[in-house]
């Protein structure tokens, strides 16, 4: 029978295919501007605010993208003060999730309609129950935010590359920053109704090493880290769906995984990718 | 319950589990503090979360196969241990100051971290009826501690506080002053390799009191607040030994009395702890520089 012709397929693939997109295009500016802690960070907080807003009897997302923007946002303005103290950033982590516990706890204890597996797709993802709805909504925010980040993607670039000739050639450089930085945010929300608050790591950093291994050029590595993500979560869904006993986050995260192992062993075979990785500006 | 604290308590530790979880609580406390401390001498949380994330696919894979939560967590912490310790470089990439250190090996240790992630999530499903586990497995319970889990922890916290009392000197030479040790005949590499074990087998016993996620907290958070009050490395490690005892137990006495899971209070009292020493460092930052100009600057107000 064909896998498509299940609605809630094409609702996942719909929505994994957009998020999947947008999560590899932001994930090689993480990557090339050293932020994917930041993201391990998000994680901790998509959690947090999406159980806080089950807690209070929200809609989910209201609370997760809340939660992710801004923090993100504040990171950015904080700029590179706070990114200096691994000791804070960790106690800090720690924290957030314990908050997540508490939420958690009181969304458990004092709604008693409550159902309990709310928690564990919240932390692990649950995209083969996207409905219709959601899936287009998904879709929608995350061609906005594709959209947004491909319109300031050149100045992003070279400001990442290297922020003080980015300064004086009249990029404004304190400006990108954190509008980039909202956009993360907006992404961790989006890659966690994928694959879960404590997956979306995966989801946004794997596509990009990936990338970085085989691409030397910074158009072409960003292209394929977005295709790189799409191939997986697509391949994760298939295999999903013909083996019924793995959850689609597993299978995206193994197929993710195996990218970039296999592209990781690949480049040790030519090791002349090594010297001349970050190539130029373009 | 009643608000007479000593009637509280006497009524909290008539609960067997409540014993066990507080035995526990005190062993875990005590090596978490003083591992701790050294990985936050050495710069090495980054190791020290990955470990911790780790834990969590090796207990639901033994829970899966029957063979008990606690062998995962030791089996995988360590072995983990061993990976990072083999993997080149590591020792930079992650104490680079900042978190991380930029360009792609951090993506390579999230993705690692996410996979694991995702394969406690494969077994955890693959068990049926462990669902509810789930949580205790990520953020800690303090009723599930059994009589021969406290007596394994106890074995293997005392083995850990003797490697590291063995190791104690060289190891601190090779922390503070890596090069200069090398020189001098200290065999680094091996000492490094040594102490990222014991940090797997604190971070396997850690688990099981505060769960997979939140081991960290203990890890980090006692040991940072002890290098606010302190640099002499003695008084830090007993500083960081005791503030770990200090919130493990106040954690647990919390999680007893309230319907909330020992994790959120571990990581609030933990967080509450660093913040306290990060204000009272500024402070004395602060006045440190101002004291002798003060007399100086308001006479009278000296001598009033």
């Amino acid at each position: 029978m064909d896998p498509l012709s299940h609605p809630y397929m094409q609702h996942a693939l719909l929505a994994g295919t957009t998020i999947a997109l947008l999560a590899g295009l932001v994930g090689y500016f993480m990557v090339l501007r050293g932020q994917v802690f930041s993201g391990d960070m998000l994680s901790h907080v998509a959690y947090a605010g999406s159980l806080a807003a089950l807690a209070a009897g929200v809609d989910l997302r209201l609370g997760l993208f809340a939660a992710t923007i801004t923090f993100a946002v504040g990171i950015g303005l904080l700029g590179g003060r706070a990114s200096a103290d691994d000791v804070l950033i960790g106690n800090a982590m720690a924290w957030v999730l314990g908050l997540g516990v508490f939420f958690m706890t009181l969304y458990t204890t004092h709604r008693a309609t409550s159902n309990s597996t709310a928690n564990v797709n919240v932390l692990f993802g649950s995209i083969f129950g996207i409905s219709a709805v959601d899936a287009w909504l998904a879709a929608a925010i995350a061609g906005v935010l594709i959209a947004l980040l491909l319109a300031i993607s050149r100045p992003l670039l070279f400001a990442s590359l290297d922020p003080a000739v980015a300064a004086a050639a009249g990029v404004p450089v304190r400006l990108l920053g954190p509008l980039f930085l909202a956009i993360v945010g907006a992404t961790a929300g989006e890659a966690s109704q994928a694959v879960g608050a404590l997956l979306l790591v995966g989801l946004i950093a794997a596509p990009a090493a990936t990338a970085q291994c085989l691409a030397t050029q910074p158009w072409p590595a960003m292209a394929l880290s977005g295709a790189l993500a799409v191939a997986a979560v697509w391949v994760g869904l298939g295999l999903a769906y013909a083996i019924p006993a793995f959850p689609p986050s597993f299978t995206i995260m193994a197929a993710l995984a195996a990218e970039y192992a296999l592209a990781a062993v690949a480049r040790r075979r030519s090791p002349r990718m090594m010297v001349n990785r970050h190539a130029a500006l373009p | 319950m009643s608000w007479n604290l000593f009637e509280d308590l006497q009524q909290m530790l008539r609960f067997h589990f409540m014993l066990n979880a507080l035995r526990a609580g005190i062993i875990v406390a005590v090596v978490a503090g003083a591992i701790g401390y050294v990985m936050v001498l050495r710069r090495e949380s980054f190791a020290g979360h990955t470990l911790s994330v780790i834990g969590f696919p090796g207990a639901a894979g033994a829970t899966w196969l029957g063979l008990g939560a606690m062998w995962g967590f030791f089996g995988f912490c360590i072995a983990g241990a061993l990976v990072i310790a083999g993997l080149p470089g590591t020792r930079r990439a992650g104490g680079s100051g900042d978190v991380g250190g930029a360009g792609e090996q951090p993506a390579g240790v999230g993705t690692v971290q996410a996979f694991a992630l995702a394969c406690g999530f494969l077994f955890v499903s693959r068990y049926h009826g462990f669902l509810s586990g789930l949580n205790d497995l990520l953020f800690g319970t303090i009723t599930g501690i059994t009589d021969a889990q406290v007596l394994v922890l106890l074995a293997a916290g005392t083995l850990t506080l003797t490697a590291l009392l063995l190791l104690g000197r060289p190891l601190m030479f090779a922390t503070l002053d890596p090069e200069i040790a090398a020189a001098s005949g200290v065999p680094v590499r091996l000492i490094n390799s040594g102490y990222l074990v014991l940090l797997g087998i604190a971070a396997a016993g850690t688990s099981q009191v505060t769960g997979s996620l939140l081991v960290f907290a203990l890890l980090v958070a006692p040991a940072a607040a002890a290098t606010r009050f302190t640099a002499r490395p003695a008084a830090g490690l007993s500083l960081s030994i005791g503030i770990a005892l200090l919130i493990t137990l106040a954690g647990e006495t919390a999680a007893f009395f309230t319907p909330f899971p020992i994790g959120f209070w571990v990581t609030t009292f933990g967080f509450a702890a660093f913040l306290l020493a990060s204000a009272y460092r500024a402070a004395t930052d602060r006045f440190g520089q101002r004291w002798p100009s003060a007399p100086a600057l308001s006479p009278a107000g000296g001598r009033r």
